[in-house]
């Protein structure tokens, strides 16, 4: 298709905010948005009243606890925000299709600041569930009466998300001849990286040792291949950029992918852009299991097909002062699970120079953003202004 | 895990004195009802089109290569080869005691026609991909579960 249109280069991410973030905060969720956003608007050099646009994922949803923290008019009740445009869904292209939305509506001439904001409480949740397994299992308690819609087809037989988790490893380990000892560095490179980022979950060192030995949980998925719930919440402010230019620290939105697949999401998103993978100067690959990191490395062309493995392996490839740096700031495995807003937070503070002690250099001028995974997949292509 | 055959040929899980699975009820939809009673009659039935024979799983009103509403369920052998597995070593469901394997088969009717379900009848540890299995049944009143065990066994 041709890359006509050009809907990416009329927006900007002009602002980014984050909460605090951490392990049962136990914090209203509203009170995380809050500060996300104000934080956001702020950096944007904008007063609340002139957001006039609002998207979010997932929206006020029933869902598993602690899964959808705020929603589009809590938040606009919450701030005062008089919306010319809004949305909040599931149904897009991964998490990150909400800024996807964003740009298109601001494109578009629908409004001209949208607040894009993600706030997760699974953490402070999952205790008030009283059970570890109610993000996964769902709300009420550790065993849900009905298996309906797509949990149809997995419920009945005990298979939850970790098991696709542990059946996409295996799958990939017997396709490719990969093994833990070559997977275990998207988990132990996150950590290291996570002792720069002081918003980061987990900071203490973690050794491959410690990968190889830890707690199986669907084998051949260990526990350091899940990601982690959290409380938090982050927001960036989307505008156009014919009316922030001039402004310090502002990213470019170079090419959108938000095609249904990994694959079809990354030739997407070259398909619309002169620049090439060997451009990306930091990855920010969406880590909910470190195998899907892998398949975004791949898809995008940042490691060849099927060599995944053999890529990170020893971690250099993937280190910050490597040709591809990889969760800079610690990705879902140690900074927690922001669900993709994460990720997309971490490359806008690289893209400025904001790393601090995980700061890759010289300073990056492009950015991959990949998240989701199956059929649920968006990536973004990010450039320093 | 053991299995005991039952005189109508039906397969269900005996755990030998262990807690028995309390397996989660799907809720049963007009496409997928054929799905979880034909075990009753010892069938694994599978969703086709009748105009361009595409075996669809999940079960559902329209094919998706050729858009027939003409979909009906036919039987299958019940044969097919582990295309992935994990092993799951813990217990997330109350009534659902880990260790159990989750597996995504691919039934020998149809290249990439592929199910999830579990492996039973032999020790997680021993499970490969590309394992030849065959499916069986646990039963909870009107539902029968399809299961798979070992092709050998």
């Amino acid at each position: 298709m041709e890359p006509s249109a050009d809907i990416e280069r009329v927006a900007v991410i002009r602002g980014v905010g984050m909460s605090r973030t951490g392990r049962r905060l136990h914090a209203d969720p509203l009170q995380l948005t809050g500060e996300a956003a104000l934080a956001a608007i702020g950096d944007a050099g904008l007063d609340p009243a002139q957001i006039d646009g609002v998207a979010t994922y997932p929206g006020a949803m029933g869902s598993t606890p602690g899964m959808s923290g705020a929603g589009v008019f809590e938040v606009a009740g919450l701030l005062g925000l008089d919306l010319r445009w809004f949305t909040g869904g599931s149904e897009v292209p991964g998490q990150l299709g909400s800024v996807v939305n964003a740009v298109l509506a601001v494109a578009g001439g629908l409004c001209r600041h949208v607040l894009c904001f993600r706030t997760v409480y699974e953490s402070t949740a999952q205790e008030q569930a009283g059970s570890r397994a109610s993000t996964l299992t769902g709300p009420g308690s550790s065993r849900p009466m009905r298996a309906d819609g797509i949990r149809e087809w997995t419920l009945p037989f005990g298979a939850l998300h970790t098991s696709f988790g542990g059946l996409e490893t295996r799958r990939y380990f017997h396709e490719t001849g990969g093994g833990r000892e070559q997977l275990g560095q998207i988990a132990v490179t996150a950590r290291r990286n996570a002792a720069g980022n002081e918003a980061a979950l987990y900071r203490e060192p973690l050794s491959l040792e410690d990968y190889l030995s830890s707690r199986m949980i669907s084998e051949p998925l260990c526990l350091y291949d899940c990601d982690v719930p959290i409380d938090g919440s982050i927001a960036f402010v989307v505008s156009r950029r014919s009316e922030s230019v001039g402004r310090s620290g502002i990213v470019g939105i170079e090419a959108i992918g938000s095609a249904a697949g990994m694959q079809a999401a990354a030739d997407m998103l070259w398909s619309r852009t002169t620049l090439a993978p060997g451009d990306v100067g930091v990855a920010e690959l969406y880590d909910g299991f470190s195998i899907l990191a892998v398949q975004w490395l791949e898809a995008l062309g940042l490691c060849p097909r099927g060599q995944g493995a053999a890529f990170i392996e020893g971690g250099h490839n993937i280190a910050l002062d490597g040709p591809v740096p990889l969760s800079t700031g610690g990705g879902q495995l140690s900074a927690g699970r922001m669900h993709g807003y994460g990720h997309l937070y971490e490359a806008c503070l690289q893209l400025r120079g904001h790393g601090g002690d995980r700061q890759v250099r010289p300073l990056p001028e492009v950015a991959a953003v990949s998240n989701g995974a199956g059929g649920f997949t968006g990536c973004l292509l990010l450039s320093a202004l | 895990m053991t299995l005991s055959e039952h005189r109508d040929g039906e397969v269900s899980e005996d755990r030998d004195g262990e807690v028995e699975i309390e397996r989660i009820p799907p809720v049963v939809t007009p496409s997928s009802i054929d799905f979880w009673t034909a075990g009753a009659a010892g069938e694994l039935r599978i969703a086709r089109c009748q105009r361009c024979a595409l075996f669809i799983h999940p079960p559902a009103p329209y094919c998706p290569a050729c858009r027939s509403g003409d979909v009906n369920t036919e039987p299958v052998s019940g044969e097919g080869t582990v295309y992935s597995f994990a092993i799951e070593r813990y217990t997330w469901i109350a009534g659902f005691p880990a260790p159990y394997v989750v597996a995504e088969i691919e039934l020998v009717e149809q290249e990439s026609l592929r199910l999830h379900s579990n492996i039973v009848g032999c020790r997680p540890e021993s499970v490969f991909i590309g394992m030849e299995v065959k499916v069986c049944f646990a039963r909870d009143g009107e539902i029968y579960f399809p299961l798979f065990q070992p092709a050998n066994t």
